[in-house]
């Protein structure tokens, strides 16, 4: 599905992704861990495409296609899908809208007809009820005034609306009560199969107590430092992000 | 035929959900289209403004001698005014030759082609996106049509409903004809022709126009609009309209072409006179898409119009929404005089500004009567090397008891060369009175491209759909049949102007 061979990414001339290798299978679920800082949030959007980042070396191939050769949306339409950590606000445009329009590029992208608004409707209730989601939230201004948990619910069902290959979740369970951690946790595990796969970036191991991972690694100054099972996870959480630290030979400069 | 077969989409959506949606989504589900009818017409007056022209288009319009009287009064008026335009809007352009122009020709068909193949290829290209027919396609080019766009019955039916209400809905030239004692009441008395002007010009020369009259307590159950009517003669580029609702009545009508015009005619200048009531309610709509001028700012039309509606009953309103994306000059205030105590106006506007097109518009509420209320919404979009001015006035009278304002003028800028600006005019004499004025200015952000770029959206589409949702507020007033044609407008109009 993903494989990325020494990703090497930075941002305004500073080097952040210092050779990141991982391979991801269809059906797996893998979680990066780290210290805030590390880079998490940088790999997620160097592979969604966002233009600010230059990638300075490497290969990153998605279902077999160079990806990093393709545009964001072209990304989109192969089937990768962000949820974002800091989703953006786009006044006066209600989610509704904003699905049905993403929907229909994506599907136009695959060669497929357009849903009409009757099919497109109806797909939404399917995903509204599995995602615990009402109609309200949905014709509000995206994201504008949402909670914290708003926010992420929105993103988890713009995901169940775009049924990605793979999914990249970044710090989903940041700011949200154990409530609303169960309720993401629960959509994201609805929608997943053994064809496609999700990588659950996180700081915290209590989501993965919801999101079961297949792999964890830990993310530590542009580079993963350690990879293991689930275990790893719990590690972490009993000694801290320290025991990586101290493992690791000091930077050698930026 | 419009709304005909717009109606089963929406039964289609069922109520519930309609329920839960704004206008503007039930437009983006519902995937609407519709079409136009026009008629064509050939005549021409030879160039130049005197006593002459404005008696040959009189004669024309096989006018009674009162109405030449009036329009050669008119005529002497603009004559007294000759160079003495508006000059204090935010406007920039070369003086106009008023003896270089025809006042009396057949605007929609100047340009001959004999082929679609010999249109610019520009112009095709947004009718194939706005999803005109061909057949349409060849009318607005001016490409001569052999078959009959739409038919007769479609428009004979719908005026047989309306006159069974008692409803006159007409062109202006008719009515002058067939209503003498309406016209001889209420024409100029909202905007005279000493005005201003571009008025004064108007009222002499004017060539057609809507003629809409609702009489007492009568909803009338359809948006009027001049496509329904079918073989009335072209309004021309010197429109006069005039709509009247009587007590308790109320109506909608819907002004504009949401294709563009290929129109040769430099200037236009029209007056649209609204008058409402006791208890009445009048809901205007225009989409204004003008030839804006090329990409370097050359050619494209001066649109230099006066709207003004009198809320003369208590308790009466009027309500003015506008979507303006084309013209190269666009001069425009459509204003509501709040006569009646208790009533109600209101200005919804979007105005797009591309390229070198300028842009001054806004509206003028005058509070007269106790306890009136008015509501300006204006958002400015500006791209290129455009320029986008609000100007706004709110007055409040001496007796004006308990007067309510709010304004909000939001500008969104695309790219770093263009220009909004805001002119907010207050002046209250009245203490009683709560006059509100907010004003944003922002920019579409990277951020919120690249999240619709995630999402599978191009970016030309994202900016598509953040203009879109910027306009909000003011397109859920449109009516349904406008909105659609008005979303695709805006990212027409601001296409290639961001990424
Ligand atoms: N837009 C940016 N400009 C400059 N530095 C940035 C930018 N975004 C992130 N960084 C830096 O890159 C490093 C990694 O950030 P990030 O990927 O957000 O980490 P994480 O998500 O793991 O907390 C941090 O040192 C951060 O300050
Ligand atoms: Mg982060």
């Amino acid at each position: 599905m993903l494989k990325i061979h020494d990703l090497q990414a930075g941002i305004e001339g500073r080097k952040i992704l210092r050779g990141i290798d991982l391979e991801i299978k269809p059906g797996e679920v893998h979680a990066i861990m780290g210290p805030n800082g590390s880079g998490k949030s940088t790999l997620a959007s160097v592979l969604a495409g966002k233009k600010d980042y230059e990638v300075i070396s490497g290969t990153v191939s998605f279902l077999g296609k160079d990806l990093l050769e393709l545009s964001p949306e072209a990304r989109a339409g192969e089937g990768l899908f962000l949820a974002f950590q800091y989703p953006v606000e786009i006044p006066g445009l209600s989610t509704t809208i904003f699905m049905k329009t993403a929907v229909n590029e994506v599907r136009k992208y695959r060669g497929q007809e357009p849903l009409d608004a009757v099919a497109f409707l109806k797909m939404m209730r399917e995903k509204m009820a599995l995602m615990n989601i009402e109609q309200s939230l949905l014709s509000r201004s995206l994201n504008e005034g949402f909670s914290g948990g708003e926010k992420k619910r929105n993103e988890i069902f713009q995901m169940a609306m775009l049924e990605p290959r793979l999914a990249i979740l970044d710090e989903t369970d940041s700011g949200l009560d154990i409530d609303a951690i169960r309720i993401v946790s629960n959509g994201v595990n609805k929608i997943r199969n053994k064809n496609n796969s999700v990588l659950v970036v996180t700081h915290y191991q209590r989501l993965l107590d919801y999101i079961v991972p297949d792999f964890v690694h830990v993310l530590y100054n542009g580079r993963i430092v350690k990879s293991g099972t689930k275990e790893l996870a719990f590690e972490l959480e009993e000694r801290g992000y320290d025991f990586i630290k101290n493992d690791q030979p000091l930077e050698q400069g930026a | 035929m419009n709304s005909e077969t717009f109606e089963p989409v929406r039964q289609e959506l069922g109520k519930e959900v309609d329920a839960g949606l704004s206008t503007i989504e039930k437009t983006v589900l519902s995937d609407y289209k519709y079409g136009f009818i026009t008629d064509i017409e050939a005549d021409e007056a030879p160039k130049g403004l005197n006593e002459g022209t404005v008696r040959f288009i009189s004669s024309k319009k096989n006018e009674p001698e009162w109405m030449l009287e009036w329009r050669l009064k008119a005529f002497r008026q603009w004559q007294k005014m000759n160079g003495h335009e508006p000059k204090w809007a935010n406007l920039k352009f070369p003086p106009i030759d008023y003896q270089d122009i025809k006042y009396y020709s057949a605007p929609k068909q100047k340009i001959k082609a004999n082929s679609l193949d010999e249109v610019d290829p520009e112009l095709r290209k947004t009718f194939e996106k706005l999803g005109i027919s061909l057949n349409e396609q060849k009318r607005l080019t001016g490409v001569a049509v052999d078959a009959v766009i739409d038919s007769i019955s479609i428009g004979t039916s719908f005026k047989e409903q309306l006159s069974e209400l008692g409803i006159i809905f007409c062109s202006i030239s008719e009515a002058i004809r067939e209503h003498p004692e309406l016209i001889k009441k209420y024409l100029s008395t909202v905007v005279p022709p000493t005005d201003n002007y571009f008025a004064a010009l108007n009222a002499a020369v004017f060539s057609d126009g809507s003629f809409c009259y609702i009489p007492k307590g009568v909803r009338c159950p359809m948006e009027l609009s001049t496509y329904f009517r079918i073989n009335a003669e072209n309004t021309g580029q010197f429109e006069r309209t005039l709509i009247i609702a009587e007590e308790g009545s109320y109506v909608s009508y819907l002004e504009g072409c949401t294709a563009p015009m290929r129109d040769e005619n430099q200037l236009h200048a029209a007056v649209v006179e609204l008058i409402a009531m006791e208890d009445a309610e009048i809901k205007y709509s225009t989409v204004q898409n003008w030839y804006p001028g090329d990409k370097n700012g050359l050619g494209g039309i001066y649109n230099f119009v006066t709207k003004r509606g009198i809320c003369a009953g208590n308790r009466s309103k009027i309500s003015w929404t506008q979507v303006e994306t084309g013209s190269a000059i666009t001069w425009k205030y459509p204003s509501v005089i709040l006569k009646g105590d208790y009533s109600t106006g209101e200005f919804y506007s979007v105005a797009v500004t591309n390229n070198y097109q300028q842009a001054d518009t806004g509206t003028k509420m005058l509070h007269i009567g106790k306890h009136t209320k008015s509501r300006i919404v204006s958002k400015g979009i500006s791209a290129g090397h455009s320029n986008n001015s609000y100007r706004g006035l709110v007055h409040v009278n001496r007796q004006a008891e308990n007067a309510r304002n709010y304004s909000q003028c939001d500008s969104l800028l695309l790219g770093d060369k263009c220009g909004a600006h805001t002119f907010p005019y207050i002046e209250v004499k009245n203490a009683s009175a709560v006059v509100e004025h907010e004003a944003t200015t922002s920019k579409i952000g990277e951020d919120q491209i690249f999240y619709c770029n995630q999402r599978g959206i191009n970016t030309e589409t994202a900016v598509a759909l953040i203009i879109n949702g910027f306009a909000r507020e003011v397109m859920n007033q449109l009516p349904m049949e406008f909105a659609v044609e008005a979303q695709k407008l805006l990212a027409i109009s601001l296409e290639g102007s961001v990424g």
